[in-house]
């Protein structure tokens, strides 16, 4: 029962997110555009012939790289620019004394988000295809879900700790600023610059103790058919989520003692 | 007997506020050292509101009310002393208590500014687990109490001001709580707009018997709705009770202006104990206290010959602001 009510909210404010989102449809297909540092670094990486230090050929690194920009399509999160926004602003005041957490609009707004970009990402692909038809490869279907999955969860798990970060507004107004000291591994770490095996061996080792790895690196990989331990990424993906959702939880909860409801 | 529905014992906020010298050497300092300072703007308080009242909280700006009705809605943590309201303690936020009440602020806004407002009620409704035919209902009521119509499905940033605060009401007022918290929710509003929600406040208040708690800074608010008044003074209660007896406490006297038939009359008038403000001619003003009006107008009509008398009437703006100035009321 409870979980017919929630999902009911839940699909009322995708659809309700998914018609906002329709209004911002050109800024949308510009986000998309904008995503395209893979392709830069895919050019990098093969006018260099870095990928021989690897052992990956050019159309596995050309597919990784491909796949790694439809990842990010699927995992950017902004929530604490949005949440720092509204709370500066008293806008999340409203949202918070109704019955349902105020994340969960914001988690609707990322998902919606995500609806109206994919029929821009598929042109990019598209065209990606065209300059190089010998990337073109079909996934199989059960390793086409288990991507999907993937992705997803490597959202859920960047949404957390975007939302832990957001959550210490509730102490220095700024959670901003402490987001972009996490971007920096994010963008190195994470495997959209470089794949994750590229790094030595002791600092691999190190990286795939931390999150950033399960970010992009491992279901970018797992699409474009590299070599990878899905079973392993998956459970880390998973373990992740759960470490980080009762660190959630427990900020929200003494985050919100601390609201002032300023600006309102 | 009618219960108490708001419940506040020994009430204090305190918060926490860093301030800065001006000038870059105050920039400098502050970027290294940070002073801050505990601020109680909310010393002690205590106060009940029974089902179905209308209260007004009156007071300056900074005096405390907003900050009142936000511990009251449980947006804030009080620093100390209880609330219980409908039987809840508001800063829990259980479900229960949420689906009970709702606050508005008139500078604030829920719905969603790109959509009409038909989008953000169906999304409040479900949020508050209504069903969709319930939700048409509700809407189709209040809209018709709000007299707002075309309006639902145009995108809220087209709309005015008064369209959307109609709006903004309706979105808050889908779940029909029983406990209105509203924070001066005619700013901005025309005279025409103004009145138009004090009329459906009054409506809805009649109808569904929900408590409502109200601060604004226009008189016409706090005297066309409500019985009682709060006044909020740096943080403390400096009166609750009756807005009539306030008003007569903060103007005991009124001025009559009598317009005699000769100017012998009114120097007759001037010199038969009455308070005299002034007199020019025939003309004469004198102070009466309110409990003997009636009695002093009737011995000056059967013993003067009076041509016209006017009952000035101080402004309401004007005794109200006088909460703004004076301590206290009881003493």
């Amino acid at each position: 029962m409870i979980a017919k009510l929630m999902n009911r909210k839940i699909f009322t404010l995708l659809k309700v997110q998914y018609s906002n989102m329709l209004e911002y449809r050109v800024e949308i297909a510009l986000w998309a555009i904008s995503g395209i540092i893979p392709f830069f670094m895919l050019n990098i990486w093969t006018n260099n012939n870095l990928n021989e230090s690897i052992n990956i050929s050019d159309v596995m690194l050309s597919r990784y790289f491909l796949c790694a920009f439809f990842v990010r399509q699927f995992s950017v999160v902004w929530v604490v620019f949005s949440f720092e926004e509204d709370s500066l602003l008293g806008k999340v005041s409203p949202y918070l004394i109704q019955p349902l957490n105020p994340f969960f609009r914001y988690f609707a707004q990322h998902l919606a988000e995500q609806i109206t970009r994919f029929p821009f990402a598929l042109i990019i692909a598209f065209f990606f295809f065209i300059f190089n038809p010998e990337s073109i490869w079909i996934p199989n279907l059960v390793i086409l879900l288990l991507s999907i999955i993937s992705t997803f969860l490597s959202f859920l798990i960047q949404f957390l700790i975007q939302s832990i970060v957001a959550c210490l507004c509730f102490w220095t107004e700024k959670a901003s600023s402490i987001e972009r000291l996490l971007f920096i591994p994010t963008l190195f770490l994470s495997g959209l610059l470089a794949p994750v095996v590229s790094f030595p061996a002791y600092v691999k080792s190190w990286i795939y103790l931390t999150p950033f790895p399960y970010l992009i690196d491992f279901p970018a990989n797992l699409l474009s058919g590299n070599e990878t331990n899905i079973s392993g990424g998956l459970s880390m993906q998973i373990l992740w989520i759960f470490l980080l959702f009762p660190l959630f939880k427990k900020i929200w909860s003494e985050g919100t003692k601390k609201y002032t409801a300023m600006g309102s | 007997m009618v219960q108490n529905i708001i419940d506040v014992r020994n009430l204090s906020k305190s918060f926490d506020i860093s301030s800065k010298e001006p000038g870059l050497k105050g920039t400098i300092k502050h970027f290294f050292r940070r002073q801050t300072k505990t601020l109680k703007v909310i010393k002690d308080i205590s106060f009940e509101i029974k089902e179905g009242e209308i209260v007004g909280f009156l007071g300056a700006n900074g005096a405390g009310k907003t900050t009142i009705l936000k511990m009251l809605c449980g947006l804030i943590y009080p620093s100390e002393g209880s609330i219980l309201v409908s039987g809840y303690l508001p800063f829990r936020r259980k479900e229960n208590f949420l689906k009970n009440i709702t606050l508005i602020m008139g500078q604030k806004q829920q719905l969603i500014w790109d959509l009409p407002p038909i989008e953000s009620f169906y999304l409040n409704a479900s949020i508050y687990d209504l069903d969709k035919f319930e939700a048409k209902k509700r809407i189709k009521k209040l809209s018709e109490m709000l007299e707002i119509d075309e309006e639902l499905f145009i995108p809220v940033r087209k709309l005015s001001l008064g369209q959307r605060m109609k709006s903004e009401l309706l979105a808050a007022l889908i779940h029909e709580p029983n406990i209105l918290f509203l924070d001066e929710p005619t700013l901005g509003l025309d005279i025409n707009a103004q009145r138009n929600l004090r009329k459906f406040l009054q409506k809805y208040n009649k109808e569904t018997n929900a408590t409502i708690c109200l601060t604004s800074h226009y008189m016409k608010d706090i005297t066309s709705l409500c019985k009682r008044v709060i006044c909020v003074q740096e943080g403390k209660i400096s009166y609750d009770g009756k807005l009539d007896l306030l008003l007569k406490k903060l103007s005991p006297v009124k001025e009559i202006l009598i317009v005699c038939r000769s100017e012998d009359d009114a120097i007759k008038l001037e010199n038969s104990g009455f308070t005299v403000k002034n007199k020019i001619k025939n003309e004469i003003t004198i102070k009466i206290e309110n409990d003997s009006i009636t009695s002093s107008l009737k011995t000056i009509l059967n013993n003067f010959d009076i041509e016209d008398l006017f009952i000035n009437e101080p402004p309401i703006d004007e005794i109200i602001g006088k909460v703004l100035i004076k301590k206290d009321y009881d003493s």
